[in-house]
């Protein structure tokens, strides 16, 4: 209890020291925060993954399409339950620096491979219905206020011209990993007009989805995909969902490793400055630490006063940080291009991160003001002047 | 004849400055009876603060033999020295060395939180002796709101707070004006007659020196 109180005191006892240390580890934390929210941000597609879906694409790279006619080749297959496959359509709504995915899917099977995306049945059968129809998810919706029934002119780029779908369906996403941003429409709706604008483009899709029975067996399953199509004039790389969005992940790589080690470095700049006030504090103390051990005060006792205080200070740093990052995601969000993050949430790896380096800082930036005192004899101790 | 309080016998100390070995002080034997009042003076370097750390079991000596209130400091580690010292001796430094952020009362309670006494004894036990000093107006005054000479006197009621079998006086009026040094000095002669407290107090004030039943002078690490 004694400890306690004069830990308090004690960090008390130089206020404007003692804000100033608490302010730069509350930034710290919140740059922290930040950063870990992009990084996780970046990776919430992978995180979604499901497991017992496979990706097949061209093996050159993704931008180049695969032939319609694979896709009964691939349902042939043992293992594979359900063949569905997808474009990449791009264009633009309304304002191209809002950005959210715009998919041309093969309208009757898509949904059935991707039950993350929680949609009315009615209103699938709607979608199905109609060839210019389109579902969007939810954030959409609220987004640019579209209900079902409107219409929704896309000016294409990839696929030129002017495009008009009908909402017929929004979706709800599964869970937090699922992307609620998202424009789906019929593969068969862009693939006519192709045939009639650019019949070299007809026919073509940009990936195959591929529905396993057995997340087991993927790796297999997807050596017989690949080997169906070897010299072929289009080989496939198939590989699992998981591994294709790492494969996106992978263009940014650089950005993301550069953004690991920054927030990183972060907490060393919190340890620093952190352990300098408890540097400070502790060569200040030295002869009251000797006077304490003078009237018999332990070693425990003197650890408890130095490691409480930089605990105390690190810990309400850290805590003033991680609630400050909240607004802080919330407002640096907002400032970004709609669609840039589909899902930008302080996610609760980066509280337990920021917690336990708060904890940790604060034990580490303790450990030689605690070793000084408890070895500086008594004697020593008494000597200094301050 | 009574067995002396502290007895010492050919104590020698050194210290070790990079590879320098520093004599402090060499062949020393003392035997101080109980109730005595000691005044160690000396030069500056001669070697007294030492000794009084020494008696008071916050150093150890290179060699020879040191036994105050019958027992032996070199037979005790660090934790059994720390205890012992909590329960034997009282100590008054020259720049008071009060934790400023504690009251006078908390000051004065410091030495108590390592005993057994619960806490209503304590503040009988602390109220006592800032009554004793003249302070029982001052118990809730921070260090800083207090003069000298009057956190001198919380001082001296940390050290006899618990009772203990001597005091330790490190040059406790070498930081005060005449007049609180005067107040000091009579503060430690009560204590010292009316209830029969052993001090040994090193000083190189005359005033002080006069207040002393003996004195010991200290040259070059030898009594004289």
């Amino acid at each position: 209890m004694f400890v306690f109180r004069l830990v308090l005191k004690n960090a008390l006892r130089h206020k404007l020291r003692m804000f100033l240390t608490i302010l730069g580890i509350t930034i710290a934390v919140m740059a922290f925060g930040l950063l870990r929210t992009v990084v996780t941000a970046w990776y919430v597609g992978v995180e979604g993954s499901a497991a017992n879906r496979l990706i097949t694409r061209h093996a050159v790279s993704f931008i180049f399409p695969l032939p319609l006619a694979y896709r009964d080749k691939i349902a042939g297959v043992p293992g594979i339950e359900l063949v569905t496959f997808a474009n990449w359509f791009q264009g633009v709504y309304i304002d191209k620096n809002k950005f959210f995915a715009r998919l041309a899917v093969d309208a009757d099977t898509y949904f059935d491979a991707a039950p993350e995306f929680l949609i009315n049945p009615n209103e699938l059968e709607a979608f199905k219905r109609e060839r210019n129809a389109c579902i969007i998810g939810e954030q959409i919706a609220r987004t640019y206020h579209l209900k079902i029934g409107d219409l929704m002119p896309v000016e294409g780029d990839i696929y030129p011209g002017r495009w008009e779908f009908v909402v017929r369906g929004i979706y709800r996403p599964r869970d937090k990993t699922t992307d609620a941003t998202q424009m789906l429409f019929h593969w068969q709706y862009v693939d006519e007009r192709m045939k009639q604008d650019a019949p070299g483009r007809a026919g073509q899709v940009g990936w195959y989805v591929a529905r396993i029975s057995n997340p087991d067996n993927a790796s297999a399953i997807s050596e017989q995909i690949d080997a169906l199509f070897k010299n072929s004039r289009a080989e496939t790389k198939t590989e699992t969902e998981r591994a294709f969005q790492q494969g996106f992940i992978s263009q940014s790589s650089a950005i993301i490793k550069a953004m690991n080690f920054i927030s990183f470095v972060i907490i060393g700049i919190i340890l620093l400055v952190l352990g300098n006030t408890m540097i400070m504090s502790a060569r200040e103390r030295i002869r009251e630490y000797a006077v304490l051990k003078t009237f018999g005060f332990s070693a425990a006792h003197i650890i408890g006063l130095i490691g409480g205080e930089s605990l105390l200070i690190s810990c309400l740093g850290g805590a003033i940080g991680l609630a400050f990052t909240f607004p802080l995601t919330a407002g640096f969000a907002g400032s970004l291009p709609k669609g840039w993050f589909p899902i930008f949430n302080v996610e609760p790896i980066t509280i337990i991160l920021a917690c336990s380096s708060a904890l940790f800082v604060g034990i580490l930036a303790a450990l030689f003001p605690i070793q000084r005192a408890i070895t500086t004899k008594i004697a020593d101790g008494l000597r200094r002047i301050e | 004849m009574a067995e002396p309080i502290i007895a010492i016998q050919n104590l020698s100390k050194s210290y070790r400055r990079d590879s320098l070995e520093i004599p402090v002080l060499s062949d020393i034997s003392l035997n101080v009876p109980e109730g005595e009042f000691l005044g160690l003076m000396g030069p500056s370097g001669s070697g007294k603060t030492t000794l009084l750390n020494l008696i008071a079991g916050i150093d150890r000596p290179n060699s020879g033999v040191i036994i105050v209130a019958g027992t032996d400091l070199a037979t005790l580690n660090e934790s059994t020295l720390a205890k012992w010292r909590s329960r034997h001796v009282g100590f008054i430094f020259q720049f008071y060395n009060l934790l400023p952020v504690l009251t006078a009362y908390e000051n004065v309670e410091l030495p108590l939180l390592l005993t057994s006494l619960p806490k209503k004894e304590r503040r009988e036990h602390v109220e006592a002796a800032l009554k004793l000093v003249g302070l029982a107006d001052r118990m809730d005054h921070y260090p800083r709101q207090l003069s000298g000479g009057q956190e001198q006197r919380v001082a001296i009621a940390r050290a006899i707070a618990g009772d203990p079998t001597m005091l330790i006086a490190d040059e406790p009026t070498g930081d005060l004006d005449k007049q609180s040094a005067g107040e000091i000095l009579t503060l430690l002669e009560r204590l010292n007659r009316e209830f029969k407290k052993t001090i040994v107090m090193v000083t190189h004030d005359p005033r002080a020196a006069e207040k002393a039943h003996t004195i010991r002078h200290l040259d070059k690490g030898e009594l004289t």
